[in-house]
């Protein structure tokens, strides 16, 4: 499948149908991405496993540290991955030894791994790359509008108060959820096969 | 089910907006509030360390604000939008996340008056550097870019005379060059032209003109396409390094396609604080929802009048690319197939003072330094907008001495070509 721009109904069923999230490179550092990408998520209802082996014994936001994906115990919808492009592949493969497989796997924002995402589609995991959870959840549901995002949806609806844990609604209807010239253009500039 | 795409006017009407959470109230509501509470220190941490979506302070953000901006992204086809107080302060804050002292960036010679001024000399001093190219030369930007060069900037439409720039042959340039291309879409509107779609990296408005369209309010934006790759030869430390007052993030790293829009915000508009005022951008708002309607009708008449002046015996030249044989019509039909704007310059056989007694004479035309008003305005631009030039760069910008300007309004076009006739005789 296309991994440069995808539907907004892709993004949407994934987040609408996802309960349980590990995210790999989880950090306990609270200035970076996976810090806060973990907490958001936290507080919009997911259930967290933070995974890296380098903080095993901590917690993070009350959830203790896992060394690996099969330290986790207990099966998990989605893998968030939190590492460069070219640590993706190993934490597919052990990805791919888990029993039930993931239902999701996700590379965040500058991670794409095309092997690594062909390799688990193959296996009937949905992929998505270069993209962050957080960011796609505040858009689908307009929340990250408040930054002045173009959420790229609409609604004649009234709008929800997000409280702590609440999943909001992301069945807005869309405004160009796939590929957009500057989308396009934007691929092309970063040298991704288009 | 593939998602179906809600076409321009649809999105002048709703994109951003929806019914108030708390009220139910359906218009946008003005939201004139300096400051927002937190739910507690851990909330207020998080939105100080740009962790949280949320509202701190309107300097930085606001909720009627941010409706403008999200409907200005979605218009131009870009990623994210920040609102400031003018069209001025947008470009300030624009090129304060691109340049450093000593940096330059390269500008199209046919902008309008107060820009030229503005990059200048008030550029001077921060030590950026502008240098100038011909909109109708291409080469003269190719020649322009030297290893300092860090922007190019253009109008899509450019003031006064009206002119249309080849985009798409100036965005070909930035990109070998490595650098973005900013383009000032004020004279334009999405409605006319999308730059983005013609490879622009960030587009800049002054609000104030069509966008908003009554002449009641002041306003600034800035829409990034989300194309531009910023970690490239860490050649933008504002976005690309870690920004020690947010606790070492890196913007490009932590907001991907649309970090430009969240540099803007947090390292331009909280330092500098040119803050739009939450009632203007309610003011622009409810225009922008009529602008595909204000436009057509913008369009319709400008093409009325300057077909009326350039059959007329007192005029010696009209500049209207929207007439056959202007010789920017070929790029107006291509760039802006739905109209060529409603602001244009003409000459007078009589010059200046022609020009002058035009201006006296006019009943209904209102003298004033303002475009994109419902209201017919008329100025004469080397005595007042453009004043500041030198007369070697007023005749190189298109604003000679013998050259009126006029932004025609929405009124009815028989009224305003008797009021030119009146004036003229």
């Amino acid at each position: 499948m296309n991994h440069d721009t995808y539907d907004d109904n892709y993004i949407r069923s994934i987040l609408n149908s996802v309960k349980s999230i590990a995210m790999v490179g989880a950090s306990p550092v609270n200035v970076r991405p996976s810090y806060f990408a973990f907490k958001y998520l936290a507080q919009r209802g997911y259930d967290m496993i933070p995974v890296n082996p380098g903080h095993v014994g901590k917690q993070l936001l009350d959830k203790p540290f896992v060394a690996s994906l099969s330290d986790i115990g207990r099966p998990v919808d989605m893998i968030d991955i939190f590492r460069s492009s070219s640590h993706i592949m190993p934490v597919v493969d052990e990805a791919l030894t888990l029993s039930p497989l993931p239902k999701v796997i996700w590379m965040q924002l500058g991670a794409r791994d095309d092997a690594a995402a062909e390799k688990a589609e193959a296996a009937g995991i949905k992929v998505v790359m270069n993209r962050c959870p957080k960011i796609e959840c505040g858009r689908l549901s307009s929340e990250i509008s408040w930054m002045g995002v173009n959420s790229r949806t609409l609604s004649s609806k009234r709008a929800p108060i997000p409280t702590q844990g609440m999943r909001l609604s992301l069945n807005r209807m869309s405004v160009g959820g796939a590929a957009t010239a500057a989308s396009d253009r934007a691929a092309k500039n970063k040298g991704e096969p288009t | 089910m593939t998602d179906r795409l809600p076409g321009f006017s649809t999105l002048a009407v709703h994109a951003g907006a929806q019914p108030d959470p708390t009220t139910g109230a359906r218009v946008t509501p003005i939201y004139q509030t300096t400051s927002f509470v937190f739910n507690d220190a851990d909330h207020a941490a998080s939105l100080f360390g740009l962790q949280a979506f949320g509202n701190i302070y309107t300097r930085i953000g606001n909720p009627t604000t941010a409706v403008l901006e999200e409907r200005m992204a979605a218009l131009e086809g870009g990623t994210a939008a920040l609102a400031v107080a003018s069209g001025h302060a947008a470009q300030v804050v624009v090129l304060q996340q691109l340049l450093m002292p000593g940096d330059e960036f390269i500008a199209a010679r046919k902008l309008y008056g107060g820009s030229i001024n503005q990059f200048t000399h008030a550029f001077k001093s921060f030590g950026w550097n502008v240098a100038w190219a011909d909109p109708d030369d291409i080469g003269s930007f190719e020649r322009a870019v030297t290893p300092r060069t860090k922007a190019i900037f253009i109008e899509s439409i450019a003031n006064p005379a009206g002119s249309i720039t080849d985009i798409e042959a100036i965005a070909e340039v930035a990109r070998k060059a490595g650098v973005p291309l900013i383009v000032d879409n004020t004279l334009a509107t999405p409605y006319l032209i999308r730059p983005i779609d013609h490879g622009a990296d960030i587009v800049v408005h002054s609000l104030t003109k069509f966008l908003g369209g009554h002449g009641n309010s002041l306003g600034g934006i800035i829409v990034d396409a989300g194309t531009f790759d910023w970690s490239k030869d860490n050649k933008y430390p504002m976005l690309n390094e870690p920004r020690p007052e947010y606790h070492g993030i890196r913007i490009q790293e932590t907001f991907g396609n649309f970090a430009f829009a969240i540099a803007c915000r947090v390292l331009g508009l909280r330092d500098l604080g040119p803050a739009l005022s939450p009632f203007n951008a309610f003011m622009i708002l409810t225009g922008i929802e009529t602008l595909p309607l204000r436009m057509q009708k913008h369009c319709e008449n400008a093409k009325a009048v300057a077909e009326f002046l350039a059959g007329h015996p007192a005029v010696a030249s009209v500049n209207y690319a929207g007439l056959a044989s202007d010789r920017y019509n070929k790029l107006a039909r291509k760039y802006a197939p739905k109209g060529a704007g409603a602001v244009f310059t003409f000459s007078l056989r009589g010059g200046y003072d022609a020009g002058v007694s035009l201006v006296s004479n006019l009943k209904l035309f209102s003298h004033l330094a303002n475009v994109g008003d419902t209201r017919s305005l008329v100025i004469h631009p080397a005595s007042t907008t453009h004043s500041q030039l030198d007369d070697d760069a007023k005749v190189r910008s298109g604003a000679g001495p013998d050259v009126v300007r006029l932004s025609i309004g929405i009124e009815d076009k028989e009224d305003l070509i008797a009021d030119l006739e009146q004036a003229l005789t």
